[in-house]
């Protein structure tokens, strides 16, 4: 649905030449959700704005829907983008018009009127709980209401594709759970294509099929999201996973034994694997750090544990076989 | 009561008052439509804009600051000959309207450029992102959403207009200002003088209330 070719950027100013986006190669298939994480400077921003052409690459290809964006003329790339949604971190409401008024403005751009427009907006109104807000203007509604506004602005033209451009880093955490349900709900009951730009993991975490993650202006780790996120193969990646967590630290822990990082996914996140295993191979095991959850709706676990007093490589040999995933810590 | 406005003739002042306004509301109205699209173009080719063209804003800044820069009754000399190619005469309030225009117009269109960069430029984007042409942009999204900001400016620009027309009197112009100074101050008539004076004030009062209300009424922040 959506391909970059080479993608890059540079920004120019008194300070000198800043490369924003260097060579980026990304394909996001239709009704996929997708993610592009990184720190802030990483260049996600860019890479979003290149994809509607807010921002016109210095070099390489944007394919949207079969079509090649960065080749269209300027009338052309208007009727493109009209096609392609975005939802924004601080809404960009019009104030001066009502809640009604901003879901009806592409429309209106398209110079659409009458009893169809109407129609249009009542419905997206309706679908987003925004029904009894119609008359009102953006200043009186919350953070979490706005967004929903600006999701149903972004859907009145049926766009095959909505960007999300840190759509829920403004909003607090239950009001970001609200916004993730909901596109979560569009992508699945409208086959909506999502891209999504975040700093949160999190958000990447609950609704995001794919993930890719960007440093310095280059896309340096991408996979299924369960993979890159239980197996990030890069530093970039590991230190944005272990913020704000507890990560377990060998040398602060005095256990001995063999240590091992056991990754369970699927239905054997449930079954008592290590404890058969322990039984059977007659070990011993302490759980040093551990999370038990689920990405995008698919239940993981994973455990450092410390086997002692027994034949722990034999327990992992075992555990390999039960189709867990074991690493040394 | 009567004994003091002795050197007052009612039926000249109505007169004055009715030059004054038809001063103002001509003036004003072509203020507005040079000074809005005059703003517009400012704003559009300033540095990272939708129009960002360097030269072009250079230049119409330059403009803008000569006009603004000369005082109004250097203007109002200066002007005398393209007033009479425009207008036909140099006299009346026919006269007195290029003039005016020429003085306010850049002035309210610094003001229209500055509430058009308060608009968010975030709002331009999500505009740009749903596919608008750069007219829709300005037409749909930027002016309604710069008009609390657009009515203020034109406000402050009318009452600034009343205390030109006083000037324009120099230039045979009439109205209530130049009542002020022909009777009022080079006749001493105190009472003419008190007169003018405050239907000036009314005026401008006047003005400010109007501008106020519509400022409330356009404005949803």
């Amino acid at each position: 649905m959506i391909r970059l070719d080479g993608v890059t950027k540079r920004f120019r100013s008194a300070a000198g030449e800043r490369v924003a986006l260097d060579g980026v190669d990304l394909t996001v298939a239709a009704g996929q959700v997708f993610g592009v994480v990184g720190r802030s400077g990483a260049g996600k921003s860019t890479l979003i704005r290149t994809i509607n052409l807010l921002e016109r690459p210095d070099a390489g290809r944007v394919i949207v829907d079969g079509q090649e964006i960065t080749a269209l003329a300027p009338a052309e790339l208007r009727a493109a983008r009209r096609r392609i949604g975005m939802i924004f971190q601080h809404f960009n409401l019009l104030n001066a018009k009502t809640i009604a008024e901003n879901v009806a403005f592409p429309l209106r751009l398209e110079g659409r009127s009458g009893a169809e427009v109407d129609r249009r907006v009542a419905g997206l109104l309706d679908r987003l709980g925004l029904a009894e807000h119609a008359k009102k203007h953006p200043a009186q509604l919350s953070g979490g209401q706005k967004q929903r506004v600006g999701i149903a602005r972004a859907l009145a033209t049926e766009p095959k594709v909505l960007l999300c451009d840190e759509a829920t880093s403004a909003l607090d955490p239950e009001t970001t759970d609200e916004i993730l349900t909901l596109l979560d709900q569009l992508n699945r009951e409208l086959g909506l294509t999502l891209v999504l730009i975040t700093h949160q993991m999190e958000v990447v975490r609950r609704v995001c099929d794919r993930v890719a993650v960007m440093q310095d202006g280059r896309v340096v780790e991408e996979g299924a999201t369960a993979d890159v996120f239980l197996h990030p193969g890069h530093p970039a990646t590991r230190a944005m996973l272990a913020e704000g967590e507890e990560a377990f630290d060998a040398l602060l822990a005095p256990v001995g034994g063999r240590l091992a990082k056991l990754t369970f996914r699927g239905g054997s996140t449930y079954e008592p694997e290590l404890s058969r295993v322990a039984r059977s191979v007659g070990v011993d095991y302490s759980i040093l750090s551990g999370r038990i959850s689920r990405i995008r709706g698919e239940p993981y676990g994973q455990l450092v544990v410390a086997f002692t007093g027994g034949d722990a490589e034999a327990a992992v040999a075992q555990l390999g076989a039960r189709g867990v995933v074991v690493e040394a810590v | 009561m009567e004994a003091f406005f002795t050197n007052v003739d009612w039926p000249e002042i109505g007169r004055a008052t009715w030059d004054t306004l038809l001063m103002l509301g001509g003036s004003m109205a072509l203020t507005v439509l040079f000074g809005v699209p005059l703003g517009v173009l400012l704003y559009l080719s300033g540095r990272g804009r939708l129009a960002a063209n360097p030269v072009l804003n250079a230049a119409l800044s330059l403009v803008v600051n000569v006009l603004r820069s000369v005082p109004f009754i250097i203007l109002l000399i200066v002007m005398l000959p393209v007033t009479v190619l425009l207008v036909g005469t140099s006299l009346g309030v026919a006269g007195a309207i290029p003039p005016l225009v020429v003085g306010a117009a850049p002035f309210y269109a610094r003001l229209v450029e500055s509430a058009l960069r308060e608009v968010d430029n975030g709002v331009v984007e999500a505009t740009q992102a749903m596919g608008a042409s750069t007219w829709q942009i300005v037409t749909r999204a930027l002016l309604p959403e710069a008009m609390p900001g657009v009515i203020a400016g034109a406000t402050v620009t009318a009452i600034a207009l009343v205390s030109y027309t006083a000037m324009a009197g120099v230039v045979g112009a009439g109205g209530l200002g130049d009542l002020a100074i022909r009777f009022g101050y080079q006749r001493f008539q105190t009472d003419v003088m008190v007169v003018t004076v405050v239907l000036l004030l009314l005026l401008v009062q006047g003005l400010q209330m109007l501008g106020d209300r519509l400022v409330a009424a356009v404005s949803h922040r």
